[in-house]
C-alpha cells in the first residue's frame, strides 16, 4: 500500500479509498455486462438451446458469444436516441441517471474481503470503515430509491403502459419493503449493530457442528422472507411486474431506446448484484469462508474470492429462478407479502429477541 | 475529525456513478447523434400504444390507486420498524427491554390484525 | 369521494401475447377491467369469398391460411365436406392416415398453445420444450407433403401419395417419446404454486354461458360438457378409434389447461392405434378429372384443436366452384366469450384469458 502510495504521491488513506471506490464501481461495470451474457447462455441451456455465439472480434474471437455484450454495448450506442414529444424531455433524461445511480451503490458499503493491517494501519475491504454507526442501513435506504427511476421513467413518457408500470412499482414496494426490514431487524438485533463487518464476523464458524455458522441456518425464516424480498427489490421475475413484457409491454420503460434503455437495463444488473451481496453479506457469512472460525491467516485475496464466488453464484441463482417460474399477478404480490411474509418475519424477529431477554 | 469523513468513499462513489452516467447519456445524446440515424416520423413519435393510435388522448388521468389504504398502513408499519432498529442494536446490552418492545409490537399487531379482518389488505377495497 | 377516471387502452394489435393481430379495447379502473372489446379484421383476407372462385380442388390451399397452426385439421373439414357433397367414399387407408395425421396435428396446436399460454404467464421455458416436441411432429408433416405449416396435405377422395418410406417409422420414434415429454411440461406446470395462483379461478366461463356463446373445444370441455365431435358426429376412422374426451368441472383456466395436456396424451393413443392398425389397400377413390357439383348444400363439422370447425358448402349445378362457403370458426365463436370471462377482472387474467381461449387470428378474420 505504502509503495502504490508513494507512487502517487499521496497519503496510503487516500490510495486505499480510491482503490475501494474503483473496485465498489468497477465490479459492478465490470460484472453486468457478462451478467447479460450469462443470462442469455444460461437461459439457453435451461431451455435446451445455444444461445448467442456469432459475435466475434476480428473474425475469429467469439469467447463463447461474450463478444455478445461488447456488440450490445456498440449497438446501444449508435441506436436512434428518440424522445418522443408527448414525454417530459427533462424527467425522460433524468430517469436512466436516477435508475442507474443507486443501482452502482449495491457494494457500496459490503465488505468484500477480509480486514488486514498494513504498516500499523487497519484497512478495510468496504467503503464505510466499521464503528459509523450506518452500516447496513445504507444499503436498505439506497435500495427503495431505486423505485424512483422507474416511477420518474413512467411518469415522464406519457404512456399508459408506462404509468400502468410505474403503478406496479410502487405497489411493489409498499407489499415487501415491510416484511424485509423486520426480517433484518432480526438480524441486527442477534448481531447488535448495523455493521456488515460485525454481521459477518458474527457468522463464522460452526453452527450445530455441522453447518456454517451463517444467518441462513440460524434464522432460516428471516432468511426466506429477505430471499423472496430481493427478488422483488432487483424487479425479477417472478416479481417483474413494472416490466412484464408479456402484458403491460415493457412497462415503465416503453419508451426508452438507446443508450437511454441500456443504462436501465444496465441498473437491473446492478440490482441483481447489489442483491446477491446484500443476501452474501446478511445471510450467507459474507467474505467468511465456511466453518472456519479465524481468519487471522488468510490471505485477503482469498476472502475476496469467495465473497465473488457467493455474489455469482447468488446470479446465476437469480437467473435460473427468472427462466423457470411463471410471473406473480400483482395483487398476489399484496397478499404474499402483507399476509404471508410480514407475519412471518414478525414471528421471526419475535422469536429471536424472546430467546434473547434477560 | 469531520463527522462526515467515514462517508466521503461513498460520497465519491456516487459523484463517480452520477459523472459516469452522465457522460454515457451526453456521449449517446450530444456527441454521436451525427452518427446514428434520426429519423422521426409522426407514426414513431406517437405513444407506443400497440401499434394503433392512442384510444385517449395523453396518460395523465386521474389513476384509481387500488391500494391506498395498503399503502397507508405501510408507512405505519414502516415508521415501527424505523422505531424497532435503534432497538434492536442495543437490545444485547438491555436485553430487558423485551417486554417494552412487545407490548409496542403488540400494539401494532392489534392493529395489524384488525386491518387484516376489515380486510384493508385485500385488493380492492 | 375521489372521482377516478377510467383509462381506455389499446391492447394490441402489436403485443406480445394478443396471439397475433387482435385488438382488444380495454377500460381500465385502476388495473381493474371494466370493459373490454375485443376489435378484429386485422388479418382478413376473405378466403371464403375467394373459395367462391376456386375449384374444389385449389379451395383447399386456402384452408391451410386460417387456423395456420392446425392446417391439417382444416384440410380434413375441407375435403370431408366436398366428399360428403359429392357422396365420394374415401377408402380405409386414406382415412387412417387423414385421422394420424389430424391427431399429430392436433398435438402440434396444443403444444404451441401451451408454449405461449405459459409464456405469456412468464414461465418462458415451457415454450421450447414445447417447440421442441412440434418441431418433431413439423418433421413428420414436411416427410409426408413437403410443407410444415401450410401443407394442403390431403386430396378430396383420398390423399395423392401412400406415406413416405420410413414414416412410421419416424411417427414410431415420436410415440415413444412423447408421453415422457408431455410429463415434463406437466412438472415444470401443473403444480407450480404460482401457475396455479395465475390461473385457477382466472377467466371462469359457465357451461350455460359456453353454450350460450356456442364456445365449444376443450373451453367448453372444461366447463364439464363432454361434447366431442369425433365421438358426437365420428368422421374420418374416429368411430374405430379407442380414446377417451377428458373433461373438467371448474370451468377455469387451470381447468382447461388440464384438458388440453389430456387431449394431448389422447391424441397420442390415437395415433398409436392409427400406426398400430393401419390397414392395407388404396389411399385414393376413383374420381372424375373435373368435379362438377349439383344444387346440394353440406354442413360438415369437426372437432379441431380450437373447437368445432364448421364448413357450409352450396353447390351450383354444373359448377367446379362452390355458389357459398361459410366457415363456422371456433376461435372466432369462442374469442365471443372474452368479454364475458375478463370484466371485472385483473388485467393479467386478459392476458391469461386470451391465452386459455387459444384463438388464432388467421381463422377468427379469415
Amino acid at each position: 500500500m505504502e509503495t502504490l502510495a508513494s507512487l502517487l504521491h499521496t497519503s496510503p488513506a487516500t490510495a486505499w479509498m480510491a482503490v475501494k471506490v474503483l473496485m465498489a464501481f468497477g465490479l459492478i461495470m465490470g460484472i453486468a455486462p457478462p451478467l447479460t451474457w450469462a443470462e442469455r447462455r444460461g437461459s439457453a441451456m435451461i431451455q435446451d438451446r445455444i444461445g448467442p455465439n456469432r459475435a466475434a472480434l476480428f473474425g475469429k474471437i467469439r469467447i463463447l458469444g461474450l463478444v455478445q455484450a461488447l456488440a450490445d454495448g456498440v449497438k446501444f450506442f449508435f441506436k436512434e436516441d428518440l424522445v418522443p414529444p408527448h414525454a417530459n424531455k427533462r424527467l425522460f433524461w433524468l430517469a436512466p441517471l436516477l435508475a442507474f445511480v443507486p443501482a452502482m451503490l449495491g457494494f457500496a458499503v459490503i465488505p468484500m474481503g477480509r480486514s488486514f493491517l498494513s504498516g500499523g494501519t487497519e484497512y478495510h475491504l468496504s467503503l464505510l470503515d466499521p464503528g459509523n454507526g450506518m452500516g447496513m442501513l445504507f444499503p436498505m435506504a439506497v435500495g427503495a430509491m431505486a423505485v424512483y427511476g422507474i416511477l420518474v421513467a413512467a411518469w415522464s413518457s406519457n404512456n399508459k403502459w408506462a404509468i400502468l408500470g410505474g403503478m406496479r412499482a410502487s405497489a411493489q414496494m409498499v407489499s415487501y419493503e415491510v416484511g424485509l426490514s423486520l426480517a433484518v431487524i432480526a438480524i441486527f438485533m442477534v448481531t447488535g449493530g448495523y455493521d456488515p463487518h460485525e454481521i459477518v464476523k458474527a457468522q463464522q464458524g460452526t453452527f450445530l457442528g455441522v453447518l456454517p455458522n451463517w444467518y441462513v441456518f440460524r434464522q432460516p425464516f428471516g432468511f426466506l422472507v429477505f430471499f423472496v424480498c430481493m427478488f422483488a427489490e432487483a424487479n425479477r421475475l417472478p416479481f417483474d411486474f413494472a416490466e412484464g413484457e408479456s402484458e403491460i409491454v415493457a412497462g415503465f420503460h416503453i419508451e426508452y431506446g438507446s443508450m437511454k434503455f441500456a443504462l436501465i437495463g444496465l441498473a437491473e444488473y446492478g440490482h441483481i448484484l447489489g442483491a446477491s451481496a446484500l443476501i452474501t453479506t446478511m445471510y450467507l457469512g459474507g467474505w467468511g469462508i465456511p466453518f472456519v472460525a479465524d481468519h487471522g491467516q488468510i490471505p485477503v485475496i482469498v476472502t475476496f474470492l469467495v465473497f465473488l464466488t457467493k455474489v455469482i453464484a447468488l446470479c446465476l441463482v437469480f437467473i435460473w429462478v427468472r427462466w423457470t417460474l411463471p410471473r406473480f399477478r400483482y395483487d398476489q404480490l399484496m397478499n404474499l407479502g402483507w399476509k404471508k411474509l410480514l407475519p412471518i418475519s414478525m414471528a421471526n424477529l419475535l422469536y429471536f429477541a424472546y430467546r434473547m431477554r434477560g | 475529525m469531520n463527522p462526515a469523513a467515514p462517508f466521503l468513499p461513498v460520497l465519491i462513489l456516487i459523484a463517480l456513478a452520477s459523472v459516469v452516467a452522465v457522460a454515457i447519456l451526453a456521449l449517446s445524446g450530444w456527441l454521436l447523434p451525427k452518427l446514428k440515424p434520426n429519423n422521426p416520423q409522426d407514426a414513431k413519435l406517437l405513444p407506443f400504444e400497440c401499434g394503433v393510435p392512442p384510444v385517449q388522448e395523453g396518460a395523465r388521468h386521474r389513476y384509481s390507486v387500488k391500494f391506498y389504504l395498503v399503502a397507508m398502513l405501510f408507512i405505519l408499519f414502516d415508521v415501527e420498524a424505523a422505531f424497532l432498529l435503534p432497538w434492536a442494536v442495543t437490545y444485547k446490552a438491555h436485553a430487558w427491554t423485551f417486554w417494552a418492545m412487545l407490548s409496542f409490537m403488540a400494539t401494532l399487531l392489534v392493529g395489524f390484525i384488525y386491518a387484516w379482518g376489515k380486510g384493508a389488505l385485500d385488493w380492492e377495497r | 369521494m375521489f372521482k377516478n377516471e377510467e383509462m381506455e387502452i389499446n391492447l394490441g394489435p402489436q403485443h406480445p401475447s394478443t396471439h397475433g393481430v387482435l385488438r382488444v379495447k380495454l377500460r381500465l379502473d385502476g388495473e381493474t377491467v371494466t370493459h373490454c372489446e375485443p376489435i378484429i379484421g386485422y388479418l382478413h383476407r376473405g378466403v371464403e369469398k375467394i373459395c367462391e372462385d376456386k375449384t374444389f380442388f385449389q379451395g383447399q390451399v386456402w384452408t391451410d391460411r386460417m387456423d395456420y397452426v392446425a392446417a391439417i385439421s382444416n384440410n380434413l373439414g375441407w375435403a370431408e365436406s366436398i366428399e360428403k357433397l359429392f357422396g365420394i367414399e374415401v377408402p380405409r387407408r386414406a382415412r387412417y392416415i387423414r385421422t394420424m395425421l389430424t391427431e399429430l396435428n392436433r398435438i402440434s396446436s396444443h403444444l404451441l398453445w401451451l408454449g405461449t399460454h405459459a409464456l405469456d404467464i412468464g414461465a418462458m421455458t415451457v415454450f421450447l420444450y414445447a417447440f421442441r416436441e412440434r418441431e418433431q411432429i413439423l418433421d413428420l408433416f414436411e416427410a409426408f407433403c413437403g410443407a410444415r405449416l401450410t401443407t394442403t396435405a390431403f386430396r378430396i377422395g383420398g390423399l395423392r401419395e401412400d406415406l413416405p418410406p420410413g414414416f412410421l417409422k419416424q411417427a414410431q420414434a415420436f410415440q415413444d417419446r412423447f408421453l415422457a415429454c408431455v410429463d415434463e411440461y406437466e412438472t415444470l406446470l401443473t403444480e407450480n404454486r404460482i401457475w396455479k395462483k395465475r390461473t385457477v379461478g382466472v377467466a371462469p366461463i359457465s357451461a350455460e354461458d359456453c353454450i350460450a356463446y356456442g364456445v365449444t373445444g376443450p373451453v367448453l370441455r372444461a366447463a364439464g360438457v363432454a361434447f366431442d365431435i369425433r365421438k358426437a358426429f365420428p368422421y374420418a376412422a374416429y368411430d374405430e378409434m379407442e380414446f377417451d374426451v377428458p373433461t373438467a368441472t371448474a370451468a377455469d383456466t387451470y381447468a382447461r389447461y388440464q384438458v388440453r395436456v389430456e387431449e394431448m396424451r389422447q391424441s397420442h393413443r390415437i395415433v398409436q392405434q392409427c400406426i398400430d392398425k393401419l390397414p392395407e389397400g388404396p389411399v385414393m377413390a376413383k374420381l372424375p378429372k373435373v368435379l362438377k357439383s349439383e344444387v346440394g348444400e353440406v354442413y360438415h363439422a369437426i372437432e379441431a384443436p380450437k373447437g368445432e370447425l364448421g364448413y357450409y358448402l352450396v353447390g351450383e349445378k354444373g359448377s367446379g366452384n362452390p355458389y357459398r362457403f361459410h366457415v363456422r370458426a371456433p376461435s372466432f365463436v369462442n374469442l365471443q366469450a372474452l368479454p364475458k370471462m375478463t370484466e371485472g377482472k385483473l388485467l393479467a387474467d386478459v392476458i391469461a384469458a386470451i391465452g386459455t381461449l387459444d384463438v388464432v387470428l388467421g381463422e377468427v378474420d379469415r
